[in-house]
């Protein structure tokens, strides 16, 4: 396979640490070679989270760079628009349509802006679901990366069953189920068209 | 045995495992914490948190003289704290292996400067290896030990955030079991008084002059020869961004930064035609290169600040790249004080009353910022106090009635302490105020010895900040609840007026850590709210400004009554009060 970069964004504590892993357990259940580059410390709490994952034959850096996402998968909308410089041209985004106001706009400061999702439409592939209502449908309104991933899945056109097992290693055993509800949830959203 | 996809610092623990160690002592620093808590997880370890990396390393070092192994954990800044030891435990070596590991941050993720530690390092003439993925990291902690054994030193592995929190696939091997090694009274190697101290820094020259030649030969350097057009010395995770900004390019990827192998760099950059060297931070490569006569390029064109990146280090090179579709004019998603978090009250309390106050490092320094911007200063752990008590020698007891200090219970413990004593020793009239939530928070809550807890989360003696700050020699001491607005305002108003040192616990568990205490969301009633602002004052995420009213969101609320305290109009209560 050649290289694929994929970009994780979200506001801290939204889960996009746990997406990572289970790609990385993908990649490496796939013999590739994988980088999963992480953000800790001050930016968790309730700042904007970036997590790369790089999946190939040989990685080197842990980064994805500016223009050279396949795919950014977004927590929130706004956090969609901040990731877009990372995207490559003809790359993709996936966004959960759910909007969480950063301090700025909570305190009036500044206004959430207005047709993001528009206005990322126009500029690239845009896939936009309502993954919250769709993790809430599966029972678990923190399982919004689960229902991202299942969108992926489909969007890659990948080894289902990878996935899963993917998910079974990375996630405890408990929440296996409502995960890979989630994850279901996502995928169908691909294949009604 | 099959790879394992590895944090950084996760595959360090994994190494220092495998090289049998014994004892970790640290204190927690991002990006180094989780070192030591992946270390605990192993039973043959012991592990603790220090009260301050200076301590740390003192452990260490009794550790090694007693003839075990032993690994001290930190971060960049740490490592200043831990320099009085580590600079002359350079000149007394080592028994059993002794091992710092040290994160550097550049581009400051989540740090007050972007100091290189490969220059402590120079210093304090310390061998120094940099890993560039988690399979260096765990074969480096590890190859770091028998080098501080044979050669008779203590050893640096310096990570960056990029590699301390990067996963990447690592191989794993089995632990050893060295024996504990004979304790031997030697003041000679172990009592520095100048007599001894200059004979043991004849050692460490020599030492270092010798690993200098042996390295050239270590596998941890590798010449990675293509087109001797272009070659360039790099390590760490500089290397990985040469590798994808400059395929075609020659490489000396060096492992060992501290002494640099320097028959081998002169061997290689007699085979290339044009020399660059790339690394993060200072010009610590590229100046000793140049200092023996070889011609290269580096700093010039990185500059010092910041991060390198594959991308940074294609377009110096001239070289295309990928178009970038960026979106403009996205409002800014800064860091923010959790719903529920213990430091609101004070710092709201603070902003009214108008008082200057000197910060320190931690959740709490947030209080700098939009809306609340309590905070005048930040400079290291525990300036707070001193630089307090400094404000008071240079203004006057007027002024120190209208200053506080602010310090965490954690960073009171690591160096408030010693503050507190030198004020009271010297007459300050300075008010300390200590917003004590019973953990490390930023780091990802760590036991603390406030906290009465160790870092197998088993109970221990606790130290009690108010009998500390008795012992110290403080005479006003009060303890109030952190969501208790009156009281805080009572105490602030009071003990900064004293002119003598006071000081104010202001107590409340991280609302992270404290789920006892969570309540129902509270509401905000549309037809009582005069939409004045004061609850906005608070910075809390969970209360909103709509047009007519604020809004409480009920998914991030958790009913710390902060805001009921603040508003005029009783327009906020739980949702039942409300019909």
């Amino acid at each position: 396979m050649k290289q694929m970069d994929i970009v994780l964004v979200g506001v801290g504590g939204q889960g996009t640490l746990l997406a990572s892993r289970i790609l990385g357990a993908l990649a490496m259940d796939l013999n590739y070679d994988v980088k999963v580059s992480e953000v800790h410390g001050m930016a968790q709490r309730g700042g904007s989270v970036v997590t790369y994952v790089r999946i190939g034959d040989k990685v080197n850096s842990p980064l994805v760079e500016a223009g050279s996402a396949d795919y950014v998968l977004a927590f929130e909308q706004l956090e969609a628009a901040r990731a877009m410089e990372y995207l490559k041209k003809g790359g993709c985004v996936i966004v959960n349509s759910q909007k969480i106001s950063p301090m700025p706009v909570v305190t009036g400061a500044t206004a959430y802006p207005e047709g993001l999702l528009e206005r990322l439409s126009e500029a690239c592939d845009v896939v936009a679901l309502d993954a919250y209502g769709l993790a809430e449908q599966a029972g678990e309104a923190r399982a919004v990366n689960l229902v991202l991933l299942g969108v992926l899945c489909a969007r890659m056109d990948s080894d289902k069953a990878a996935w899963l097992r993917a998910i079974e290693s990375c996630v405890p055993a408990r929440f296996v189920e409502v995960n890979k509800k989630a994850f279901e949830l996502g995928y169908q959203t691909q294949q009604k068209q | 045995m099959a790879k394992q996809l590895m944090l950084g610092n996760e595959a360090i623990a994994r190494g220092v495992w495998e090289a049998g160690l014994k004892v970790v002592s640290s204190y927690p620093g991002t990006p180094s914490t989780e070192i030591t808590e992946y270390c605990s997880k192993y039973p043959e370890i012991y592990c603790e948190w220090a009260s301050n990396e200076k301590v740390a390393a003192e452990v260490c070092a009794g550790v090694s003289v007693g003839g075990a192994r032993a690994l001290c954990c930190m971060k960049h800044v740490g490592l200043n704290v831990a320099a009085d030891p580590l600079y002359t435990a350079s000149y007394t070596g080592v028994n059993g292996g002794f091992v710092v590991v040290v994160a550097d941050d550049p581009g400051m993720h989540s740090s007050q400067n972007e100091q290189d530690s490969r220059i402590h390092a120079r210093g304090a003439q310390l061998p120094l290896l940099e890993p560039a993925d988690s399979q260096e990291c765990k074969d480096f902690a590890k190859l770091a030990f028998d080098i501080s054994e044979q050669y008779d030193t203590p050893v640096i592995v310096r990570t960056t955030t990029r590699i301390a929190h990067a996963r990447s696939l690592v191989e794993l091997g089995e632990r050893q079991e060295p024996a504990l090694k004979d304790y031997v009274k030697d003041p000679m190697k172990y009592v520095m008084m100048p007599g001894m101290a200059r004979q043991r820094h004849k050692v460490v020259e020599s030492r270092m002059d010798k690993m200098a030649q042996d390295a050239c030969d270590w596998p941890v350097n590798r010449v990675e020869m293509n087109d001797k057009k272009i070659g360039v010395i790099c390590s760490g995770i500089a290397y990985q961004y040469v590798k994808d900004a400059l395929p075609e390019a020659s490489v000396l990827k060096l492992g060992i930064i501290n002494p640099l192998p320097r028959a081998l760099i002169e061997r290689f950059a007699a085979q290339v035609e044009k020399l660059y060297v790339f690394e993060e931070l200072e010009p610590v490569i590229e100046e000793q290169v140049a200092s023996w006569g070889i011609a290269c390029e580096g700093k010039r064109l990185t500059g010092r600040q910041g991060e390198l990146s594959a991308r940074k280090i294609a377009a110096i090179m001239g070289k295309e790249l990928p178009e970038v579709n960026a979106v403009e004019d996205i409002p800014a998603r800064p860091p923010v004080m959790c719903p529920g978090c213990p430091h609101r009250g004070p710092y709201t309390v603070i902003h009214k009353l108008g008082l200057h106050a000197t910060g320190d490092i931690g959740c709490y320094t947030m209080g700098a910022l939009k809306p609340l911007e309590s905070i005048d200063t930040c400079l290291c752990m525990g300036a707070s106090i001193g630089m307090s008590h400094g404000l008071d020698k240079a203004r006057g007891k007027e002024f120190a009635k209208k200053t506080v200090a602010v310090i965490g219970d954690s960073t009171f413990i690591h160096s408030g302490i010693t503050g507190l004593v030198s004020a009271v020793y010297n007459r300050s009239h300075i008010t300390v105020m200590i917003l004590d939530n019973s953990t490390t928070g930023m780091t990802g809550h760590q036991p603390n010895p406030a906290t009465g807890y160790d870092i197998y989360g088993q109970q221990t003696a606790q130290v009690s900040l108010e009998k500390m700050c008795e012992a110290c020699g403080c005479e006003h001491i009060v303890t109030v609840d952190a969501f208790d607005m009156k009281g805080l305002e009572k105490a602030l108003r009071e003990e900064t007026q004293r002119e003598a040192v006071s000081v104010i616990i202001a107590r409340r568990p991280c609302a992270l850590l404290d789920k006892k205490s969570k309540k129902a969301p509270l509401v905000s009633d549309a037809s009582k709210c005069k939409n004045c602002g004061a609850c906005m004052k608070l910075g809390c995420p969970a209360i909103e400004k709509r047009e007519k009213h604020v809004f409480i969101n009920p998914a991030l609320c958790v009913g710390c009554g902060l805001c009921v305290q603040t508003c005029k109009f009783s327009a906020i209560g739980k949702a039942g009060d409300q019909a």
